[in-house]
């Protein structure tokens, strides 16, 4: 080759297709997927607390997406009772589908564990419930305070067992109840039928399903 | 200067050269140094950055990796928090590092490519520094918790964006004008890769990250870009650099035109589809990932036409690699290349797929890539570069020696350790009969493998830049390492003549 400008042609015409093909078109067809009417938008606080997850990183080790039960086990395990749909997310801005399992899935984790003495122990110290966990505690989404200084309309933490601070009260800070009330509203647990609105393909019967059971 | 004398500037390998009456006329000669000395400050500066970059990148992610064991470390202040850390490495790294370093060796190789001076040099010096800034307030507001929440796209828009646009830009129109200014009549293949991944990357970037995307399409967009960017600016930036190299040291052509064409190209056309693999089973339509993973799979004829030219470049010349550091480097990255690319292949096949999805295998991979190819071919791109524009030979062969040795011990026990706890880890999530816990318990003993890993390879760099900085303050002409670093160091394959004798 010997003229520069073919190449950068050249270049330029492959990626554009390719960005036709994989971001226009599927922004074009996924534009008529409408959220089912069970799935709530988020509230302002829970739109916060979704911040904190972002701030903090908790999507490099926890999924958001629930797989074809013919291909996976994420339904047996227990993490929801369907695949999700792309209808499930209409409302996540950006979507938080995440890429590892270092922890478990989430998508409904407001139906396993929806409450919120559970998830603010958790977030302040992950190993003064669940011994073998390897997350990491978010003190600093909390304060400690000496017992006189607790004032009325403190969220005060208890938290059990030999790991607790000694002789100062744990009190969440807003961020922490906003991301505990962000973490109970995940829950994807409303039946969706097959959406009219939605192209062939876009539903829980996918051909992975088939490949994995060794079906055409 | 009068014709027939010999420039001044040159290496000793040059020197030879010329005493001998071996290579290029004394004019051609300075032709070429004309070429380094357009380029100099730029690719200095740039290198200076990226190991800045790559010293505490690595330091960064030493840490996220402790903190998956030792998980109880370092929790007290938010931006040491694991999700920042380890957020903070990958852009420190690659944008960075990587970036930086396969930045600084392309604006060097341009003007030797297409024999004329590096044009707009103060533009690109501009445009490094505005770059370097962009990535800075990324890193900056990731640790301050100012994220996008999309991956290896968390750099906030307003703050990022406009520095890496018009500082890539500057860089990229200094390279397209020293190319409209070429002499060469042919461009020669690490030509048209520079050239395409000036293209691609702000393609890439700007659709990602000019519109507020959401949902599930969000998704489509987000492992568009991040499958894409390893393809079409760390791959292929490298890929080029490596096509220089291999055959420049060796004094032999690339082994075949033909298949640098078929590799360019098909490259181009299938890896721009790949990106969907890495939502296999996840909720966008079917038909996209379908596509993706056969893309996948015809990837195999780039890496195979890629692979073979550069690695029949090489065959019968093994022996040479113990006397050049940059063949060492370039050759052992091209052959990552091939095995990531294999295996990432194999890795969207549905039925692997299903195990190592989610897990610390994608991990492991992405270090092969990143790392066995990317930074071993900027390591062995920089052995090369650096004397020619400081005008003497690195000082220590034992450096060299202690840098290579502990960077592929660091990569070799990071990828073994890593990738076997992904598959334990997949395993055990595939067994619904299995509680959650056995699949982090039974990936605990790759952790600490890659912690290990992680410090030998930290090591490596600290002696790289450490000999980089001596390097750099020698003054111009001095002595350097007298022997080459590995020359006791046996042919892998068989014994060929040493050069010189």
């Amino acid at each position: 080759m010997t003229r520069p400008i073919l190449i950068v042609l050249g270049a330029f015409a492959i990626m554009a297709s390719a960005i036709c093909l994989l971001v226009l078109v599927p922004a074009a067809m996924l534009r008529g997927v409408k959220a089912p009417a069970a799935l709530q938008p988020y509230t302002a606080r829970q739109l916060a607390g979704r911040q904190v997850y972002i701030a903090n990183g908790c999507l490099y080790c926890h999924s958001q997406q629930i797989r074809d039960p013919a291909f996976t086990t994420d339904v047996d395990r227990g993490w929801g009772a369907r695949a999700t749909v792309p209808a499930d997310y209409v409302y996540d801005r950006p979507h938080l589908m995440g890429t590892m399992r270092t922890g478990p899935d989430l998508i409904n984790v407001g139906q396993r564990l929806p409450s919120e003495d559970w998830q603010l122990i958790h977030l302040y110290d992950p190993r003064a419930l669940v011994e073998w966990s390897i997350m990491p505690g978010f003190p600093f989404l909390f304060e400690k305070k000496a017992p006189g200084d607790v004032r009325p309309g403190d969220r005060v933490v208890t938290v059990p067992g030999p790991r607790a601070p000694k002789g100062v009260v744990v009190v969440a800070k807003p961020e922490a109840v906003a991301l505990a009330d962000y973490l109970i509203s995940l829950k994807r647990t409303y039946p969706v039928e097959e959406n009219p609105a939605a192209p062939p393909g876009v539903t829980q019967h996918s051909a992975a399903g088939r490949v994995a059971q060794g079906r055409p | 200067m009068s014709a027939g004398a010999i420039p001044e500037g040159l290496t000793r390998v040059e020197i030879d050269a010329v005493a001998s009456g071996r290579g290029l006329s004394p004019a051609e000669l300075e032709a070429r140094l004309r070429a380094d000395a357009s380029s100099r400050r730029v690719v200095l500066l740039l290198y200076s950055v990226a190991l800045g970059w790559l010293i505490i990148g690595s330091l960064f992610g030493e840490l996220a990796s402790l903190k998956l064991h030792w998980p109880d470390l370092l929790t007290a202040w938010a931006p040491l928090t694991f999700g920042r850390v380890r957020t903070a490495h990958l852009h420190m790294v690659n944008y960075g590092w990587a970036t930086a370093a396969l930045i600084g060796t392309s604006l060097w190789l341009f003007p030797r490519l297409v024999h004329a001076e590096l044009k707009g040099a103060r533009l690109a010096m501009v445009g490094a520094v505005l770059f370097t800034v962009g990535v800075l307030l990324g890193i900056v507001g990731v640790l301050a918790g100012v994220n996008d929440g999309m991956e290896w796209l968390e750099g906030n828009r307003w703050l990022t964006a406009p520095f890496q646009v018009v500082g890539g830009g500057l860089i990229g129109l200094s390279l397209f004008r020293t190319a409209a200014a070429r002499k060469a009549e042919h461009l020669y293949v690490s030509v048209w890769y520079i050239l395409g991944s000036f293209v691609w990357f702000p393609m890439l970037y700007l659709t990602a990250k000019i519109y507020p995307w959401s949902g599930a399409t969000s998704a489509a967009v987000n492992w568009f870009y991040a499958h894409n960017v390893l393809g079409f600016w760390l791959t292929s930036m490298s890929v080029g650099a490596a096509y220089y190299f291999i055959p420049k040291v060796l004094g032999r052509p690339i082994y075949s035109y033909q298949l640098s064409l078929l590799g360019f190209w098909s490259l181009a056309m299938f890896y721009s589809l790949n990106g969907m693999h890495h939502l296999v089973g996840g909720p966008i339509p079917e038909w996209m990932i379908t596509t993706s993973i056969v893309a996948s799979i015809f990837m195999f004829i780039p890496v195979v036409a890629t692979g073979i030219n550069l690695h029949m470049t090489v065959l019968g010349r093994f022996g040479a690699l113990r006397y050049s550091p940059t063949l060492r480097f370039v050759v052992l990255g091209g052959l990552a290349y091939t095995a990531v690319s294999l295996q990432g292949s194999l890795t969207a096949l549905r039925e692997v797929n299903r195990i190592t999805h989610f897990t610390h295998w994608t991990v492991a991979h992405s270090h092969v890539g990143g790392y066995g190819f990317v930074t071993f071919v900027a390591f062995g791109s920089m052995y090369y570069v650096v004397p020619r524009l400081v005008g003497h030979e690195w000082p220590s062969a034992r450096l060299i020696r202690w840098h290579f040795n502990l960077a592929l011990a660091g990569i070799a026990i990071y990828v073994v350790a890593l990738s076997w706890a992904g598959v334990a880890q997949g395993l055990a999530l595939l067994d619904p009969k299995l509680p959650f816990q056995f699949s982090v318990v039974r990936s605990m003993p790759g952790l600490y493998g890659r912690s290990l890993g992680g410090v030998l390879m930290t090591i490596a760099h600290f002696v790289f830049a450490y000999h980089f900085w001596i390097m750099l303050r020698a003054p111009r002409g001095a002595a350097g390492a007298t022997r080459p670093p590995f020359h006791e160091a046996q042919p892998l394959l068989y014994a060929v003549e040493e050069p010189g004798r």
